[in-house]
């Protein structure tokens, strides 16, 4: 393999961890709403949260892909091929990241809030200072498994006319008739990127510990 | 306006979960300035009472007054009971301060962050006033040296000790505590229990849940002692405790004796 070539894998890995990493940000941000809307004590804000929670995890990524740009020019939106990947990956790391997310506020015990009541702290004060800081802490290890898993299956999102990691890897098997060693380096690239994800999780949590649950 | 006599007026409480009834027609005064403690057996009600009186569980009938204030809910001239709104639930309510069995001590926040939260959060004070105060709440229940410590860091009565003084730092006129030494070793207990016997001799108002016998007898000024949901005697150790003694209180401080309940039942 030339300099040159390895070159183009690694701007390809580079394609791959900005749109995993964008996509991980912007479905924990969606993930955060939709956990508050299921969490909620209003059907209307629950229902379509089980809805959406449902179906991002019902159906596979790869057909809501095909779904997402095959639908944006249906509607009149002309969006480039990586706007449709994110928003594709975004919603469907959201509903995963909402279910973490509620795992970990149902876990923070009751007697913690009933000590914040009693002292009185209103809900919004005991959303902000006590449930959230604890279940976002509960949560670390299924963010973490959740990255990687996002970082992999990116590869699906060539579907939709994205050049990242996976897809480079196949051009320049077709061009240069060395499937093998392309394919080897996409692999041991997408475990070095993992095994850094990895290595982050273990630092955030090993700098939370102190602060766990008893 | 004059203080009325008790810190704590209980009228015709029940409380029933589905169909079953656990606390019948309470009727108790709570008397300021001294403790009383609540004894009984498991499912007496004692826990039940204590929580309806912190307002955590919501009594099915019947009304509670915090230093002649409602909380919770409030009788009208007609007889109806009526829900008060939120915020004087939490104004009267920040009157008292609750100690929990299993301490509740938030895991996120070092000793003095539990302490100084409701400083801040609520009371808005700025983090260096808070943290003063707080530090002087610490040096009370002898923990100051563990201020940055975590809970998990901390024995389970060092972080009993924390809740209590997360509990003074908002300086309640009530303290209330829900069997505070029930989740500690023997050997723990005992410096909880002292942090508790100073705090009586300062004169703070404290209901105290407890099987430990021993400290009802020496430090509560009254002794309740509830059975089947019911308030079965109510008096000073002295009249409770000497003979003739009620047979089932007999029969109950039998089954405590290793809590200090042996000294009670010796033949003086």
């Amino acid at each position: 393999m030339t300099p040159r070539l390895f070159e183009l894998m690694l701007k390809a890995a580079g394609t791959t961890v900005v749109i995993s990493v964008a996509s991980i940000g912007i479905g924990l941000l969606i993930g955060i709403l939709v956990c508050a809307a299921r969490l909620s004590p209003r059907p209307w804000l629950r229902w379509p949260a089980g809805l959406f929670v449902s179906f991002f995890r019902g159906v596979p990524l790869l057909v809501q892909l095909l779904l997402i740009y095959n639908l944006l020019p249906a509607i009149g939106l002309t969006v480039p091929s990586v706007v449709a990947a994110l928003i594709g990956l975004s919603l469907c790391t959201a509903a995963y990241q909402a279910e973490n997310l509620r795992g970990g506020f149902t876990s923070v015990p009751r007697g913690l809030l009933e000590a914040a009541d009693m002292v009185g702290l209103s809900p919004w004060q005991q959303f902000r200072r006590i449930r959230a800081p604890i279940a976002l802490r509960l949560t670390v290890p299924a963010l973490v498994n959740e990255a990687i898993l996002i970082l992999k299956a990116s590869s699906l999102i060539s579907v939709v006319g994205v050049i990242e990691l996976t897809r480079t890897a196949q051009n320049l098997a077709a061009s240069t008739y060395e499937p093998l060693l392309f394919y080897a380096v996409a692999g041991g690239l997408y475990l070095a990127i993992n095994w850094l994800v990895a290595a982050g999780g273990s630092l955030a949590e090993r700098a939370l510990r102190r602060g766990r649950l008893a | 306006m004059t203080l009325p006599s008790s810190a704590i007026a209980i009228r015709g409480l029940c409380k029933s979960y589905g169909k079953a009834e656990v606390l019948h027609d309470i009727d108790l005064e709570i008397a300021r300035g001294a403790t009383t403690c609540l004894i009984g057996p498991s499912g007496s009600g004692k826990s039940t009472l204590l929580r309806c009186i912190a307002f955590l569980e919501e009594a099915t009938r019947g009304t509670i007054l915090i230093n002649g204030q409602p909380l919770g809910f409030e009788e009208q001239p007609d007889g109806k009971r009526v829900r008060v709104p939120a915020h004087q639930i939490r104004r009267v309510r920040s009157g008292i301060g609750m100690v929990f069995q299993q301490f509740n001590l938030w895991p996120h926040m070092t000793a003095l962050g539990n302490v100084t939260e409701a400083l801040v959060t609520v009371n808005g004070l700025s983090r260096a006033e808070a943290e003063a105060r707080g530090m002087a709440q610490l040096r009370r229940v002898g923990l100051e040296a563990r201020a940055r410590h975590y809970p998990s860091e901390l024995s389970g009565g060092q972080q009993q000790r924390v809740a209590i003084a997360r509990a003074l730092a908002l300086e309640p006129k009530i303290l209330l505590f829900d069997e505070p030494t029930a989740s500690l070793d023997p050997e723990l207990t005992g410096e909880v229990l002292n942090v508790m016997r100073d705090l009586g001799a300062d004169g703070m108002t404290m209901v105290v849940v407890t099987h430990e016998i021993g400290f009802a007898a020496t430090v509560g000024r009254r002794i309740v002692f509830l059975d089947h949901g019911r308030v079965l005697l109510n008096g000073t150790p002295g009249e409770l405790f000497a003979a003739p003694r009620h047979p089932r209180l007999t029969q109950f401080l039998e089954t405590y004796l290793d809590r200090g309940a042996a000294m009670l039942l010796k033949p003086a």
